[in-house]
């Protein structure tokens, strides 16, 4: 068999391939003849076909097979073939092939070496790819070499033992002996990587951390020296004195310095001086000035020295090279929560860098300029951001619309100015705006009840524009639905108020449900803004006929609430304009968690604020039904409210079961995005707190029994509301007059429809036995239509160990309590 | 902690691979695609930073990188390296290959990968910087060569000759990787 060829023929072989088929099959040939002389266990050529294998993996092609034949070439004895060897190892093999244990051996004969240079290869290949098992084994010979006197190992050895750390933290305390006297040593090399291995040690143990503080005296005067040393042609790049070993130990003073008074002390002065005498000319320079800005920073500095540091982060944004403006914009991004006025002072300069051309500083620039945003410059600041929203790449446009919502949302001076931005977002940048933020503007714009016709005018406007933005379209159909009725009687204060009829309105909403551009969501948005409108609007025909035309639409969500509106419009028209009525202010509801107890009841201009109509109706009339089998079905009227009972959220009560998922879990939300959790209606508790529940004592209502079975008594008193008369605060009292306490105890209740209820928190479920305490819960039911009161009431509980379920009625509630 | 070095040229190809964390070989590969990606895009005169993609690792990694002549280095570091430090030590590795090599230009890095790997060796021990004393990396590998060469020839002499492949240098002089580098510096030759 011919001998292999050498590398570099290879090479050039592969070279003068044409195309990739050509090379490949170049290298398959090649791959089949390395394979067969392995095959032949030929020690002579090993080391040429191992060196063309890795060649061949570098271009991308599998060379697993080589990888025994590494571990043959580390065995011998020939330094080329053990460089290779390694080499091939390091490139080839890892911690997941069991074939790399079987290096341990090898390595650790060339660790005791004669040669200095064998032993730098096993000591960089241990350091490289060494897995946890080899370390434990190896980290005494490493730990031997850690103090030999050869500066070539010792450098070597230190970073081997930073690898066996990471990989085996706990031997770290092994190698503390021998780093006694690793910053004595004059070789730069030796210095470097000890600093790298007391950093790493550092890290990782918090005892290290304290342990290693008395070295800052001597790593302040190594610093000193090295910037106090005149020129030294070995260690210099361009003019400075071995600049990595001064980052090097500016960065490992950091680490000491931080969160402890003494050591920051006695760094104030050399931190000072390299500050004020490195040369900015040149990129060395500021790279170290860099690391000591972020060293001042994070140690107890005293306040000079940050204003210096400061300081000299502005004037890197000033600098020509990018590469200093992105070091800068990023370390002041580090440093706003901390000296957030200092930072302000350069806003001027940040801002200037959103209109960079570089991606990577405008994108700095922008999370920057959003942690600068208080209220004095927020109106400055936001145009800018308007600006660079309009301007900037597609993939800033989605954080900075979020950002831009936030800092409005904390700062806005003014509620038209909020919207006015809000505006602003959605027609610029409205197809990038996060799913979320719909909803969110929409509990804005009611929030801010004066706007209405102002807000309603603008959406229109844009609609007119353009229709193809998702979000600003929903948000602007939404509107249109509700304070249509402001639109088309032309209201508006702000500005110039416009003409528009009702049949325009109508058209534009249609005109979306059959554009292509709205997407399934929009156009549910829009059928239900048309809806909407059939109570404020006259044309009702109209409607009627788009509501019909849906009804077989092949969507299903649009076909189901087009068939509902249509039964709203033939069977249940009296309920129509109760149920299209506005929506309340909605309170802005926790991300988490229910919503909270809500009290706006002055604050809407809608009449009386009745029951709500989601929009997202299917779930409402389910739970209707179940309602209605509770009650047994006496007035058919299929619920297409949700009714009141909110999770007192503040009271952490208990929702009822009873009645079904009728709205209880914090209501379908009315606006669609089902993750906000909407509050309801908030008359029930009339502008009250968890607090007081109630601020009368009813005026002399007698209480009565409730039920009376088994032991178990329930008794009712009743309070009058003062502010709205028709609510009814009924406490119920349970008691027991059995042995044995009744454990687990759910009191759950519900009414007919004209009613709604709101079941707060007990304040126990356990009735004690034999009267000796009782469990209380406050109900509080609404009557708006002073119809007769009547509760189905459901009782849970476990006695003598076996668990009870009894319902009842309760009809003989006395007059007073609902009239 | 230093992720991987890259060297490719302008087309992508790549010319030196080291990591120093473990991915498959597909992985590597991908990376490599990927980075080329990425940094073929900027133009001359921005930053040399990038946030890495996807592959390596996610928000703590950078990309940096530098471009001579045909060549990119990129070194993919975390973030406990120093940025503007790292972009000193990529000057400083092509310094000492433009010292070994006389001129360094991308044929010498094709033909010698092996040498390159051995001086990045001196450099660059399992992702943390070993020694950046120029001087002091390049007596190392010297050194080193001369016993692999004395081991040639003592191994030449017991057999029969074969012929030496010479390297491949026609007698022109190639400009270098140095001399065509696009960095807004050069760095005083002393």
């Amino acid at each position: 068999m011919p001998a292999p060829i050498r590398l570099r023929e290879l090479i050039r072989t592969i070279r003068t391939a044409r195309t990739q088929a050509e090379e490949r099959e170049m290298i398959q040939k090649e791959c089949a003849a390395i394979r067969s002389s392995f095959g032949e266990e030929d020690n002579t050529y090993r080391c040429r076909n191992v060196a063309k294998l890795l060649y061949m993996h570098m271009l991308g092609y599998p060379a697993h097979f080589g990888q025994l034949e590494c571990l043959k070439l580390i065995a011998s004895q020939k330094f080329t073939d053990k460089r290779i060897g390694y080499l091939g190892a390091m490139l080839l093999l890892d911690e997941r092939q069991d074939v790399h244990l079987l290096m341990t051996n090898c390595i650790k004969n060339d660790l005791n070496h004669s040669t200095q240079y064998v032993q730098g290869l096993a000591l960089c290949t241990l350091g490289c790819m060494g897995s946890s098992e080899m370390c434990r084994d190896l980290a005494g010979e490493v730990e031997k070499l850690l103090k030999t006197s050869n500066s070539y190992l010792r450098k070597k050895a230190a970073l081997c033992a930073v690898h066996v750390i990471r990989k085996v933290p706990e031997l770290m305390e092994m190698f503390l002996p021998a780093t006694k006297n690793l910053l004595s040593e004059k070789n730069h090399g030796v210095l470097h990587t000890s600093v790298v291995l007391l950093t790493e040690m550092c890290e990782r143990s918090p005892d290290m951390l304290s342990h290693f503080r008395k070295l800052v005296p001597q790593l302040v005067r190594i610093l000193k020296n090295l910037i106090m040393s005149g020129y030294s042609p070995e260690h210099d790049v361009s003019g400075i004195s071995d600049p990595f070993l001064q980052v090097r130990i500016l960065r490992l003073l950091r680490i000491l310095g931080k969160g402890d008074d003494d050591s920051s002390e006695a760094m104030n002065d050399i931190l000072a001086q390299v500050a004020t005498n490195t040369e900015t000319s040149k990129n060395v320079g500021n790279a170290i000035l860099y690391e000591t800005v972020l060293t001042i920073m994070d140690i107890k500095s005293e306040s000079g020295l940050r204003v210096l540091a400061v300081n000299i982060l502005g004037r890197f944004l000033l600098n020509n090279d990018k590469n200093i403006r992105y070091v800068a914009l990023t370390s002041l991004l580090k440093t706003v929560q901390a000296d957030h006025n200092a930072v302000q002072r350069h806003r001027s300069t940040i801002v200037d860098c959103l209109k960079d051309l570089d991606v990577s500083i405008k994108r700095r620039a922008m999370e920057l300029s959003f942690a600068l945003v208080n209220g004095n410059n927020i109106r400055g600041m936001m145009k800018e951001l308007l600006y660079f929203l309009d301007s900037c790449d597609p993939e800033f446009k989605a954080d900075c619309a979020s950002g831009i919502f936030l800092a409005a949302e904390k700062y806005a001076p003014s509620k038209r100015w909020h919207i006015d931005t809000i505006m602003r977002v959605l027609t610029t940048a409205g197809s990038y705006v996060r799913d979320d933020s719909v909803p969110n503007l929409i509990q804005l714009i009611t929030n801010s009840v004066e706007m209405h016709a102002y807000t309603v005018q603008r959406l229109y406007k844009a609609l007119l524009d353009d229709i193809s933005q998702q979000p600003l379209v929903q948000v602007a159909s939404w509107c249109i639905g509700e304070y249509g009725d402001l639109l088309v009687s032309g209201q508006c204060e702000e500005e110039e108020p416009i003409q528009v009829s009702e049949d325009e309105v109508l058209d534009v909403l249609e005109g979306l449900l059959v554009s292509n551009l709205s997407a399934p969501v929009t156009r549910g948005y829009s059928l239900t803004a048309i809806m909407k409108l059939s109570t404020r609007f006259s044309s009702v025909n109209r409607i009627k006929k788009v509501v019909s035309i849906y009804g077989s639409s092949i969507d299903v969500e649009l076909q189901q609430r087009a068939v509902e509106y249509n039964a709203l419009f033939k069977k249940y028209d009296h309920m129509r304009p109760a149920l299209l009525e506005r929506m309340p202010i909605m309170e802005k509801s926790a991300t988490n968690g229910p919503a909270e107890i809500v009290q706006t009841n002055g604050e809407t201009d809608a009449p009386i604020l009745d029951t709500k109509h989601p929009p997202n109706i299917p779930q409402p009339i389910s739970q209707a039904n179940d309602l209605l089998d509770l009650l047994g079905g006496n007035d058919v009227v299929p619920v297409i409210q949700t009714t009141a009972p909110t999770k007192p959220a503040s009271a952490g009560g208990e929702l009822l079961d009873l009645l079904g998922d009728l709205s209880l879990t914090g209501g379908p939300a009315p606006t669609p995005a089902p993750s906000v959790p909407m509050s309801q209606p908030p008359f029930l508790l009339d502008g009250l707190t968890s607090q007081p529940l109630f601020n009368d004592i009813g005026a002399g209502i007698p209480p009565m029994t409730a039920y009376n079975k088994n032991g178990l008594k329930i008794e009712f008193t009743f309070e009058r509301s003062n502010p709205n008369p028709n609510i009814a605060v009924i406490t119920i009292h349970a008691t027991n007059t059995t042995e044995v306490d009744m454990t687990e105890f759910v009191f759950q209740a519900a009414v007919p429809k004209t009613f709604q209820l709101q079941l707060l928190s007990p304040s126990s479920n356990v009735v004690p036995a034999l009267n000796q305490g009782s469990v209380t819960q406050v109900i509080r039911v609404l009557n708006p239509q002073k119809q007769q009161l009547r509760m189905r009431i459901k009782l849970t509980y476990t006695h003598k160990g076996s668990p009870v379920q009894d319902l009842a009625e309760v009809n003989n509630f006395p007059p007073q309590s609902w009239q | 902690m230093i992720k991987a070095i890259l060297i490719f040229n302008n087309h992508g190809k790549p010319r030196l691979s080291k990591f120093y964390e473990h991915y498959t070989e597909d992985t590597e590969q991908q990376i490599i695609r990927e980075t080329f990606h990425l940094v073929s895009k900027r133009d001359e005169n921005v930053c040399n930073f990038l946030e890495g993609g996807l592959l390596i690792g996610g928000s703590d990694n950078k990309l940096i990188y530098r471009h001579y002549a045909t060549l990119y280095f990129v070194f993919c570091v975390d973030s406990s390296e120093s940025e503007l430090g790292i972009l000193d030590l990529i000057q400083v590795f092509v310094e000492t290959l433009d010292k070994c090599f006389e001129n360094v230009c991308e044929l010498d890095l094709i033909f010698h990968m092996d040498k390159v790997h051995n001086i990045l060796a001196e450099m660059v021990m399992g992702g943390m910087v070993l020694e950046t004393n120029m001087s002091e990396i390049i007596t190392q590998a010297e050194a080193q060569s001369k016993m692999e060469k004395s081991e040639i020839c003592a191994f030449l002499s017991l057999c029969r000759p074969l012929s030496f492949s010479v390297p491949d240098r026609t007698g022109r002089r190639r400009p270098g990787l140095l001399e065509l580098q696009h960095a807004p510096y050069r760095p005083s030759r002393t």
